[in-house]
Order: C-alpha cells, then sequence, then structure tokens
C-alpha cells in the first residue's frame, strides 16, 4: 500500500491527514508535504496517524523533523493516534515526551500548549 | 538451510517485500500473531538500514534475507555487503552532504530493533554486517 496524503484547514490549524505506510520508500513524500507546509507559512500543524498502518524509524525522523522546522517558527506539531502498534514505536524510542499525541483531530485543534 | 531466502537490490521500494514475506513465513512457521507486528517492524528496519548503508556506500550488491524455522525458534538473519558496518559508525564515514541525518537514522533504525527484539545479534560474516533476530514459535506450528 501507497501512502496517501491531505490537508486541510481547521482554524489556524492545517490538518495533514496520513494514510497508508510510513517507510523508507514512503517517507520522503511526507517529509515534501511538511516542508512545503512550513514554506508556506503553516506552523501549527496536526498530522492525523489514524489512517496509517505501518510506521517505521524513517517515518519518525521526518516527524522529528517536522517538529524542528515548526518549532524554527514557534509553531507546533501534534499528533493524532490511537493505535496501539503505532503507539508503542513512539513510546520505545522515548518520542512520547517529544510529540504531544491526541486520541482526535478535536482535541488537537482543542489544545493549546 | 533457510526456509525462504530473498535477494533484494538496496532499494527502499524493495523493503516493503521483504517485510511482507517476513511475516507470512513467520506467521507459518508458528510465531504468535500478537508479535508479528514485531517481527514486520524489525524485518523492515534492518533492511532499511542494509538499503541505507549499501547506498552510501555506493555498493550494488543485493541486501540478503534468511528466514530460518528452527525447533524452537524462527530466525531471521539480514546481511548487507559492507565489510566491518556493525553499528551506524558505517553512516558517519559516508561522505555525501547528507551523511550525518542518514547516521541518525540508522542510529534511530537500530534502536528501534534494539526495542522490539530480545534475542538480536549485529555482527557479521564473509560478506559484510548481519542483524541476527529471532523469536519464539508456539510448540505446535500453523498446519498447510
Amino acid at each position: 500500500m501507497d501512502l496517501s496524503l491531505s490537508t486541510r484547514t481547521v482554524g489556524d490549524r492545517t490538518v495533514v491527514e496520513v494514510g497508508g505506510e510510513i517507510d523508507v520508500y514512503t517517507a520522503p513524500k511526507l517529509r515534501e508535504q511538511l516542508v512545503e507546509l512550513v514554506n508556506e507559512g503553516h506552523y501549527h500543524l496536526i498530522v492525523d496517524m489514524e489512517g496509517v498502518d505501518f510506521l517505521d524509524s524513517t517515518g519518525l525522523g521526518v516527524l522529528v523533523g517536522g517538529l524542528k522546522r515548526v518549532r524554527a517558527h514557534e509553531g507546533s506539531l501534534r499528533l493524532v493516534c490511537n493505535q496501539e502498534r503505532i503507539l508503542k514505536i513512539f513510546r520505545i524510542t522515548g518520542l512520547t515526551k517529544v510529540f504531544p499525541i491526541h486520541s482526535s483531530v478535536d482535541e488537537a485543534v482543542a489544545a493549546t500548549d | 538451510m533457510a526456509t525462504v531466502e530473498l535477494r533484494f537490490s538496496a532499494l527502499p521500494e524493495h523493503v516493503r517485500t521483504a517485510r511482507l514475506v517476513a511475516a507470512a513465513v513467520a506467521r507459518r512457521a508458528g510465531v504468535d500473531e500478537s508479535v508479528l507486528d514485531e517481527v514486520r517492524l524489525a524485518v523492515g528496519e534492518a533492511c532499511s538500514r542494509a538499503v541505507g548503508l549499501h547506498r552510501r556506500s555506493g555498493i550494488d550488491d543485493a541486501v540478503r534475507v534468511k528466514l530460518v524455522e528452527q525447533e524452537k525458534r524462527f530466525l531471521i538473519e539480514v546481511g548487507d555487503g559492507v565489510p566491518g558496518a556493525t553499528g551506524a559508525e558505517a553512516g558517519s564515514h559516508a561522505i555525501d552532504g547528507s551523511a550525518g541525518e542518514d547516521a541518525a537514522e540508522a542510529a534511530m533504525g537500530l534502536a528501534v530493533i534494539s526495542g522490539l527484539v530480545d534475542d538480536l545479534d549485529i555482527g557479521s560474516d564473509e560478506n559484510g554486517g548481519v542483524v541476527r533476530m529471532s523469536w519464539p514459535v508456539a510448540v505446535h506450528p500453523v498446519l498447510p
């Protein structure tokens, strides 16, 4: 399965809905999307990962890169994820301390800090 | 002799194939369903790392994946063709501009494998580095 990406705006937040598999082959597409959004001035991103079937360390690297980019503009990058097998990867790498992870897009939109 | 052996060109698009094959063979060997996600992820990480090492080192050889059913364990070996590259240090010696980022990704890949796999050995053979991982299998494997 390939990677699907779509974006929408909710208030001052930009939601990136990701579906499919994020791995060494597809992660560059997600990186391009995040870089493009930041270059266009979208600094408050929500990455909705509810449709993600697989995530590896390359994908984690892209998300960390995205976080660095938005932080350079005092922005934010929040994740939406309820899937245990995806959350496990964030836990074993210690990245649950780095990313705010929410159970719904609504919750992520409402979050301020 | 390996139960199933794969050799694939060191290209990112083939890593998914290796993941799917490894998970299918592991399931047949009797690896518990609850662990198959870990097998899939660990194999993917090891293959991604091997692909990265080959590309950074300019090596055209195939990445080798051996899937071996043993009596009580299911063994996976992922071999690269980079002699002496048993860790992320091979990445730090790369000369292209993105070497630092690549090496960081390789290190993160190893961190994920280490976190997932209890029985892990990162060593080498006559061809290059080898990541060996194994998981327990059920006493009565899945019948055809």
